[in-house]
């Protein structure tokens, strides 16, 4: 076994016992990039000799007693995320040249607790896209079959996972960009409520959703993660003082559990296979001791109008800062509405576009009420669903997506085929819930699908724990791709 | 109440209040597509929202206190290190107004 197949939890415990050190990590992490990512394109850059500078660092507070929670532990995160000192794009050409000034408190809390950042890894273009093909530097390919997407946006952190290029990573979770990727690359994701992790330094795309949570080869290397970065922040006013759960209280014994399995998230038109598999993880949980109760989550199919009226909204409002004024590169005009106009017109990608333009429309005087308006309300109800639900049952288990991953190319044409992949995905989002996907089955061609447990708002450690039993009896999560 | 689909004049509206400069096939192209998409989110027309408060955020409404004290922030030059062009610590862009022989 490589040092790279270590899980992040074992790569913790060999540091602690002195049998591999973090430079030797850091090492292996990095040559298994460069040997693999050129058939990934999961990194966008790879800040090497800063990481061997942490690793370093890492050996040497070891050395002298310290036994912070990841120290010496290699990670990487998606490039929505600031660090200081480094390029940080967003997938998107209008950033091309900027480094981050500041770093995110995720990022910040995860250097605090003596983590490795290996570099910054690709995404769809301000992270909007469920393929990672609206990168402006390329589309990330899934380790299990290169000819298709890693899902999206956090594609980058969960190819680089999958594929044993990091012990772990963040992403950011807006309409399920953590949850379904990770299916996609049959890793495991958490999307933390909304306001479990401080939003601070994340280049914001729809600020009543975007959460930051962590991709990872097993439910107790995610806990960990999470147990890191969340937590209150000064920074963000919408960061929560709700305690944190520690991370390590596990029983695989399910008795007593009521799962809720809603009938709106079986759908005509999905895969078989996922189906099946998500029916097979449900039974399985029912082998551990859990009760499935069939509910009703009844304005499931209003959430995908709702989640593509208020994202967009946002996101419009949110990328009007991007300008050509304070960050370059700009478009030359003699004018400066022509600068505004042209860097824009010309930097932007063609999703982004296409959303601000819908976000505009839908913000623009005389269809505010009928769009916006409508949409805020629609949200109220979905919103309800859930909390009427969480009165009858613990976790909900479903599907993260429709479909396992598709071949590249297939769906970038068609915006509303594309935005149907998020379908199972965008409710939980709009309700600001926790969401785990957890994998739990392949298809006919060997892909990874994967089970998706939700939990009320702030109950990372019911979908955690109940994640964890499944994992612990089940071996979906040990397969690796071959590359 | 809802839309059906967007004429070339609104388009054109649209990329103005969102200064886009697009070009003649992204705006037929987007005409198509925008269309498609407000065609399918009409559907929310059908829910009955009378009653409902709108949710502007998910979070319990609360007052986020802090002491006012200065504290450490970015410098000038750490602010000014992206932008594409600028001066005297300001940014620097083209003129705003038409310029006439005052300025």
């Amino acid at each position: 076994m490589s040092l790279t197949d270590l899980t992040l939890q074992g790569a913790r415990d060999q540091l602690a016992s002195g049998a591999v050190s973090s430079r030797e990590l850091t090492e292996a992490c990095l040559a298994r990039i460069e040997a693999v990512d050129p058939q990934l394109n999961a990194f966008l850059s790879v800040t090497a000799e800063r990481a061997l500078t942490q690793a370093d660092a890492a050996d040497a507070r070891r050395a002298s007693g310290d036994g912070a929670p990841l120290l010496g532990v290699p990670l990487a995160i998606k490039d929505v995320l600031c660090l200081t000192g480094t390029r940080t794009t967003a997938g998107s050409r209008i950033l091309e040249n900027f480094v981050a000034p500041y770093t995110a408190t995720a990022v910040q809390r995860l250097l605090d607790a003596g983590a490795v950042i290996l570099g910054k890894l690709n995404c769809d273009e301000f992270a909007m896209g469920s393929s990672t093909e609206n990168s402006a530097y390329g589309p990330t390919r899934n380790p299990w079959d290169r000819e298709r997407v890693p899902g999206g946006s956090s594609g980058g952190s969960a190819a680089a996972v999958a594929a044993r290029l990091a012990f772990g990573a963040l992403g950011t979770d807006t309409g399920g960009s953590v949850r379904q990727p990770a299916s996609f690359c049959g890793v495991v994701g958490l999307k933390t409520s909304y306001g479990r992790v401080s939003r601070y330094g994340l280049i914001a795309y729809g600020s009543s959703l975007d959460s930051i949570g962590p991709l990872a080869r097993t439910v107790a290397d995610a806990a960990l993660l999470f147990g890191q970065i969340a937590g209150p922040d000064p920074r963000d006013a919408t960061s929560m003082p709700t305690p944190v759960p520690a991370p390590d209280t596990w029983h695989d014994d399910l008795r007593g559990l009521r799962v809720g399995v809603p009938r709106e998230y079986f759908i005509d038109g999905m895969q078989p296979a996922v189906e099946r598999a998500v029916h097979a993880a449900i039974d399985h949980l029912r082998a551990l001791g859990a009760t499935p109760i069939e509910i009703s989550l009844p304005h499931t199919e209003y959430a995908l109008p709702v989640y593509y009226l208020i994202a967009p909204a946002e996101a419009s409002a949110n990328l009007a800062r991007f300008d050509g004024v304070r960050y370059g590169p700009r478009a030359e005009s003699e004018a400066l509405w022509d600068v505004f106009e042209k860097t824009r017109g010309e930097r932007f990608g063609a999703e982004v576009k296409r959303r601000i333009m819908l976000g505009t429309y839908a913000l623009s005087a005389g269809y505010y009420d009928a769009y916006y308006g409508q949409a805020q309300k629609v949200r109220t109800l979905i919103k309800r669903d859930f909390e009427q639900a969480f009165e009858q049952v613990d976790v909900i288990a479903c599907p993260v997506a429709p479909t396992t991953a598709f071949k590249i190319g297939t769906k970038v044409d068609d915006p509303l085929a594309m935005y149907l992949e998020d379908v199972f995905t965008l409710p939980p989002s709009l309700a600001g819930i926790t969401g785990l996907s957890v994998p739990c089955g392949r298809d006919d061609a060997g892909l990874p699908i994967g089970l998706q447990l939700l939990g009320p708002a702030f109950g990372e450690a019911q979908v955690l724990r109940v994640g964890h039993a499944y994992e612990q009896t089940t071996e979906w999560h040990r397969a690796a791709p071959a590359l | 109440m809802f839309r059906m689909s967007l004429t070339s004049d609104e388009i054109d509206h649209i990329a103005a209040l969102a200064r886009l400069s697009l070009t003649d096939d992204e705006k037929s192209r987007y005409r198509q597509q925008l269309s498609a998409v407000l065609d399918y989110i009409a559907k929310l027309g059908e829910v009955d929202t009378t009653p409902i408060p709108p949710t502007a955020t998910v979070l319990p409404l609360r007052t986020v206190l802090r002491p006012d004290r200065v504290r450490p922030s970015l410098s000038v030059p750490e602010l000014l290190a992206n932008a594409p062009e600028s001066e005297a610590d300001m940014f620097r862009v083209p003129p705003v107004l038409d310029g006439g022989a005052d300025g």
